[in-house]
């Protein structure tokens, strides 16, 4: 039902990566009208001035913006939303290779194991 | 704007025991407030104050601007911790006994909200469990349109999809103008829906301030913060 979040980081912040998520994955559509504060802070069971916080934060990244008495949008700014895909890809690649090599793997060690798990070159 | 509740230099004595030493706090509207702290921390006295079930040994209390009496009485919604409905009436006989009590109960909705728990409304309170009691005591005070609703223990005997329901109700219920307060030491639970929390502790105001700020500047949930600083 509510949302999860780590108890121990802000809840708006992790109000705006899970909006950011939704908005890359096109959960919530480019151009698309977001639910009222109220509704969204019902579903993801927080504090509707929390859910305020956050869409304020995304109206500051341009990622929502809101017209005078229509409500809020989701941009039409593909480069935008290219960019904060980039960016998502760039934070997991990170992730991914800092466990990998705290394994204790060599950089060509962890390619032949992407492509060894995609099916390529064995 | 006016504050919904303004506490000023409150202090409350018992003979020689000091229930709340020089408390001052500040509600604006608007806010869902946990109210937290340890058994015998001082927040049952704090809240039968703001109630006027007890009289300050010192201090002032104003509930919007006004000082307590009738007219705050009529603001407030208050949730006991203990249930003082008559066992013996019946669900509908309480919508009966709050429309002739308060003004601002809203039937309609109490309706709606009984009709969602699948709670009949030709139950006597004796039939119901303890856990329905107080979802039928919630609902009572819910809809009311109250400038402040003060909730003792709302969760604490329900089981987990109730609290679920609960804790949503608050959320939907929120209004711009009106406040709530929050007492309970089930902190986990109420941490997500709340802006501000008061740590209580000895009668003292330990620590106040908005839920994320301090999240975000201990690096740990309130929870772990209240563990931390009520450490036994």
């Amino acid at each position: 039902m509510s949302w999860k979040f780590d108890t121990t980081r802000p809840i708006y912040m992790q109000l705006v990566e899970r909006i950011k998520l939704m908005i890359v994955t096109g959960e919530l559509a480019s151009g698309s009208k977001l639910k009222s504060v109220r509704d969204m802070a019902e579903e993801a069971g927080v504090n509707p001035n929390t859910m305020q916080r956050a869409l304020a934060e995304l109206e500051r990244e341009a990622l929502v913006y809101s017209q005078r008495t229509s409500g809020r949008f989701v941009t039409e700014d593909k480069e935008l939303l290219t960019k904060m895909r980039d960016e998502f890809a760039e934070e997991k690649v990170k992730t991914f290779i800092e466990s990998l090599m705290q394994l204790g793997y060599a950089q060509d060690e962890v390619i032949t194991l992407i492509q060894h798990y995609l099916g390529g070159i064995k | 704007m006016e504050p919904i509740l303004e506490i000023t230099h409150v202090s409350k004595t018992y003979g020689k025991k000091e229930a709340l030493k020089d408390v001052s706090l500040k509600i604006e509207p608007g806010k869902v407030v946990g109210l937290l702290g340890p058994n015998g921390s001082g927040k049952s006295t704090l809240i039968k104050l703001i109630n006027g079930l007890l009289q300050p040994t010192d201090g002032q209390i104003l509930v919007a601007g006004q000082a307590l009496g009738i007219e705050t009485k009529k603001m407030i919604s208050y949730l006991p911790e203990r249930t003082y409905l008559n066992e013996w009436m019946k669900v509908k006989d309480l919508l009966g006994f709050f429309s002739d009590f308060y003004e601002d109960f809203d039937i309609e909705k109490a309706r709606q909200m009984l009709a969602t728990l699948k709670i009949d409304e030709d139950s006597k309170l004796k039939t119901l469990s303890k856990g329905t009691k107080e979802k039928v005591q919630l609902i009572l005070v819910m809809s009311r349109k109250a400038k402040l609703y003060v909730l003792d223990e709302p969760i604490g005997g329900v089981d987990p999809a109730a609290r679920d329901y609960i804790l949503n109700t608050i959320i939907k219920n929120y209004s711009e103008e009106s406040s709530v307060i929050i007492a309970t030491h089930l902190i986990q639970e109420v941490e997500n829906i709340c802006d501000d929390i008061i740590f209580l502790g000895y009668g003292e105001v330990r620590l106040q301030g908005n839920v994320d700020d301090i999240r975000q500047e201990k690096g740990q949930s309130i929870d772990a913060l209240f563990r931390e600083v009520f450490r036994c």
